[in-house]
């Protein structure tokens, strides 16, 4: 399932059901990414959506991690609009037979949403605010899966 | 038409969503009429690593545009 929402979430919440009701698949791996406030310079986030073209996006990269790594579920939840520090912004996890598939496609789907996921990141702080474009590091994890 | 900026690109132009009529042609024609409007946008439009999508489809290179089109350009993607 995937799903973008502009209310904050509760990321045991989500992780207790996704868990839940599961007879056949032997391994969960999930993933939580955090506001951070660095220390006082980030004071809010704003993250930009297309609605419409987003969803429709994350699902296409979401059914070929699904195939590649012979997933049995998975959940993306991802913020939009403002998100204050310490808030979750973004929650993967991903069902499998065993770890090795559930850890991969993790790591897999976060580097995809860091840098290729259809959202535009604005960090407001004391110094005036800055749109926030994927690093040489995220671009660089992203091609490890080439 | 309808055209969208997002992330810097609104920011740029002081718009997020504008109606163009007459409906340029193509994707080259809508920007040489924007960059007519606004040379900074216009570079930015050509700037490395944005992209364009019309009707929430990504497009590469020449494309000719139906009047009712919805185009959106979309500078570098960052979630998480």
């Amino acid at each position: 399932m995937i799903r973008l929402t502009s209310q904050p979430f509760d990321p045991g919440a989500e992780l207790t059901a996704f868990c839940g009701a599961r007879t056949e698949s032997g391994a969960v791996a999930s993933f939580v990414g955090i506001a951070r406030g660095d220390a006082g310079a980030t004071t809010a986030l704003e993250l930009e959506a297309y609605p419409g073209f987003t969803e429709v996006e994350i699902a296409r990269m979401a059914a070929a991690a699904t195939t590649r790594f012979a997933l049995h579920d998975l959940l993306i939840v991802h913020r939009r609009g403002p998100i204050a520090p310490g808030e979750p912004i973004v929650m993967v996890a991903t069902a499998s037979a065993h770890r090795r598939e559930a850890f991969e496609a993790c790591d897999y789907l976060m580097d995809y949403l860091k840098s290729h996921a259809p959202f535009w990141k604005k960090e407001h702080g004391p110094a005036g605010a800055r749109w926030v474009e994927p690093t040489a590091r995220d671009l660089d994890d992203l091609a490890r899966w080439d | 038409m309808r055209v969208l900026l997002f992330g810097r690109l609104g920011d740029l132009a002081g718009w997020r969503e504008r109606s163009f009529e007459p409906a340029p042609a193509s994707l080259e024609a809508l920007k040489a009429l924007i960059a007519a409007q606004d040379a900074a946008l216009g570079a930015a439009l050509n700037g490395p690593g944005v992209q364009a999508a019309v009707d929430k489809t990504i497009v590469r290179g020449e494309v000719s545009l139906a009047a009712g089109a919805e185009v959106a350009f979309l500078p570098p993607m960052s979630g998480g």
